[in-house]
Formats: C-alpha cells, structure tokens, sequence
C-alpha cells in the first residue's frame, strides 16, 4: 500500500510545482461552456434545457484534453521503466495515476461545475444531482481516458486519435450523467441512473486499469 | 491436426486460395436469389410499400456490423492469448468489411427513415450505437496506422477491440433499454419470427449472402496482407544485400 501511495502522492506534488496544467483543464472547461450562449443565443430558458448536457460534453472534453498528461511525461524521462521495476504490479502504477489524474482534474472540474450551472440558468433542483453525477461519473473518465492515454503513448502527435479512441467510450458515462440530472430537475426519480453511473465507474475500476497497464508494457519493450 | 496446422502462412494461403472461389460463387447466387425474392417477389408492406424492400439489405447489414465487430474482438483475443500471427491479420482485415457493413446500415436506414419517419436521421438509441459503432471500427483502424511496428499494433488494436466489445452487447440490448423510434426486434423472439414466409426468406438469403461475402472479403484482404509483408520482407532483404 505504501508504494502504491507514494506514486499518488509523487504525481499530486509533481502537478501542484507545475501548477498550470491543472488550472489549464478548468479553464477550457469554463471557456467551452461560454462558447454555448454566445452560439445559441442568450435565452435564459434555451440555456437551463441544455445546462446538463454541455455541462457534461464540456467536462468530457476537458478530461480527455488533460489525459496525455497521464502518462507522457514519465514515458519520456524514463520514469515509468522505473516504476515499472519497482514491484509494484503495473496494473496498481497504472492505477496510482489514474486516482491522481482524478484528483488533479476530475475534481476542479466537480467544483467548477456549480458556478457554471449557475451561468447557464439551470434549475435548483439539479444541483444536487449534477455534483453526484460528476463525483461518480468523473473517475471513470479518467479510468478509461487511461486506456486510450497509453495505448497513443508511442504515436507521434497521437491527441486526435486520442480523441477517436476515448470519446466514443464515453458516451454512456454521458448518457447517464446528463439523464440523472435532467431527471432530477423534471422532479423525477434520478436514482436509476445514478445506479447506471455508478456501476459503469465500478466495473471500470478494475478492469481499465488492468488494460491499460498491458497498453503500457507495450510501449515499454 | 490442431488450427495450429493452418497457423503457417504458406498452408493458409494455399487453403484460402481453393475456398475463395467457393465462396465468391455462393456470394453471387446468393445475392441474385435473394435480391430477386426481395425486390420482386416479396409483397409490398400495405403500410411501407415498395419502402419496405430496403429491409433486405439494410437488416442484414446491420446484423453483419455485429458480427464482425464480435468477430473482430475474438480475432484479437486469440491472437492477444495465442500469440497466433494470422489471428492478428484476421481482426485487421475484418475491420474495414464491417466499418463497410455499418455504414451501409446507416445509410440505408436513414434512406428507409426519410419517407417512414419523415427525417434521414433521428437520435434513437439504436441509430445512435451504431453510429459509436461506426467510430469503433474507425479508431481501430487509425490505430492500426499510427503505429509502426506490426506486432506492437496489432496488440494494441487488439486490447482496444476487446474494449470495445463492451459495446457491442450495449447496442444490442440499448433497443430494450429505452425502447424509442426504432422498432424492436421482429425477427428474432422466443415464440419464433413475426414477419411472413415471404419476407423471411429473401432476408436470411440476403443475410447468408453477406456471411460469404464477408468471408471471400476476408480471405482476400488476409492473402493480400500477407503478400504485402512477403514484399516489404524481400525489398528489406535486397537492400541489405
């Protein structure tokens, strides 16, 4: 366990001394969600149907923007080969950097999520459910964004296959997550989908990180 | 004899090259029979008409956009398990067939939804995980080019198929989940099929012909893969020298 800590706590500590790369992932957040009233127009009315939704389209991108992080620099100063050494198994280093890849942008963009709700007008009913969806919904994308982050490690400029690879695996954790909220603001039960959600992101947990490390040890021969 | 005993490209050549003109043969009768039963035997819906007829190849289609995919994943696992080299070039050359098969579903269903639903496209769960389909079969492939190295793509293609096999079941069972436009499954159902004898026909013919189809289309893109590392090995070899 103490390994397994240590590599959380090494890439938590090396993204707060580099400091902008986590902030860079809620700015985009902010700024994509801005670009929506300024295309479809400012009715306040427009912008609560749709607040869900970009909400969490907007916090997909950000996530998966943020995933070559994950694995790229220790790629290429030769760190992983280390912790691959280390003994500790691979699939807990991989996981090790999913849980501070989580912490370092899943959760800014789980706080930044209210004060845009409120940008975009949506109903107080949602909030309570879109903070839910986002705290269990966020870790899977980072869970699986793994998968894609390490299979692309070896490929020159791999961000857009990065992106063919990932976003089309996220479209449940999408469709769950916006339904659960836009259930709870028509005053209906969200519970079922929050169920869906939370066992997308269980079934991810052991399984993503397990592909990923075999992606990794690819790129490491 | 085990499949190892066509693991040897040579004698898989050799085997491929008898079945293929078997299989093209039946391809073509099959489709002839089963295009002439659905376009001119097969009687007009009396609520779809003529429309209807788009269902013999827009239904197996779709079928086989399943199929391969599945294919595709089990290609991978044999060839991620066994580190069997022709499984690998079976899943590579059976991704482009079924990217085919999916669009030609899409595209043939959004023709049939123009005049039956009145839009070439709506956002049905079902049309939707086709489409996530369709980019599965795409980021497979782009995979496939960016990496150099044969082996090592072909692993890394192949863990990516097997995730995204988690998929297929999805799109398979999605029309149960939200149950919207699209309609559900008539042909397959526990108290047997509910469509008459002379739509039923022309459309497993249709759906046997494509299986073959499927199958020369593999067997050719396999030889002509093979071929092709043949030639990149003897130019490698006559630089060398």
């Amino acid at each position: 366990m103490k390994p397994f800590l240590a590599v959380v706590a090494r890439d938590l500590r090396l993204a707060v001394r580099q400091g902008g790369a986590t902030l860079l992932a809620v700015v985009f957040f902010l700024l994509t969600v801005t670009l929506f009233p300024l295309g479809i127009g400012p009715e306040p009315g427009v912008l609560a149907r749709i607040a869900p939704g970009v909400l969490w389209v907007a916090a997909l991108l950000a996530a998966m923007l943020s995933l070559d992080r994950l694995f790229q620099a220790d790629f290429e100063d030769g760190s992983l080969e280390q912790l691959a050494l280390s003994g500790l198994p691979f699939g807990m280093i991989a996981l090790a950097k999913i849980i501070a890849h989580w912490l370092t942008t899943g959760l800014p963009l789980l706080l930044a999520a209210p004060l845009l709700a409120v940008l975009l007008n949506m109903d107080a009913e949602g909030f309570g459910a879109l903070l839910v969806t986002m705290l269990i919904g966020t870790p899977a994308l980072s869970l699986i964004g793994a998968i894609g982050a390490a299979l692309t490690l070896t490929v020159r400029r791999g961000g857009v296959l990065l992106s063919l690879l990932v976003l089309p695996l996220y479209v449940p954790v999408l469709i769950f997550g916006v339904s659960a909220i836009d259930a709870a603001v028509h005053g209906l039960n969200a519970k079922p989908h929050l169920l869906l959600l939370g066992a997308l992101t269980m079934a991810a947990l052991p399984l993503c990180p397990w592909a990923a490390s075999a992606a990794l040890k690819l790129s490491l021969e | 004899m085990s499949i190892h005993y066509f693991a040897n490209p040579t004698r898989f050549t050799r085997l491929a090259g008898r079945i293929q003109p078997w299989s093209a043969g039946v391809t073509g009768l099959l489709l002839v029979v089963g295009l002439y039963l659905g376009l001119f035997v097969a009687p007009a819906d009396y609520q779809q008409g003529d429309s209807v007829r788009i269902m013999f190849v827009h239904v197996p289609a779709a079928w086989m956009a399943l199929f391969c995919y599945t294919f595709l994943a089990v290609a991978s696992a044999v060839g991620l398990i066994w580190k069997h080299p022709l499984a690998d070039l079976a899943a590579k050359a059976s991704a482009p067939i079924g990217a085919c098969f999916t669009f030609i579903a899409l595209a043939t269903g959004s023709l049939w939804g123009k005049p039956m639903w009145g839009t070439w496209w709506v956002w049905d769960a079902r049309l939707t995980s086709v489409l996530i389909l369709l980019f599965l079969y795409l980021g497979y492939m782009a995979l496939w080019q960016a990496i150099e190295d044969a082996q090592k793509a072909a692993r890394a293609a192949a863990i990516l198929a097997l995730v995204g096999f988690v998929n297929v079941p999805i799109i398979k069972f999605s029309v149960d989940w939200w149950n919207t436009l699209h309609q559900p499954s008539s042909v397959i159902r526990m108290d047997g099929p509910s469509i008459h004898a002379s739509m039923l026909w022309p459309l497993l013919l249709m759906a046997l012909a494509f299986k073959a189809y499927f199958i020369t289309m593999l067997l050719a893109r396999m030889r002509m893969e093979l071929n092709l590392r043949r030639i990149r090995a003897l130019r490698l070899a006559e630089r060398d020298s």
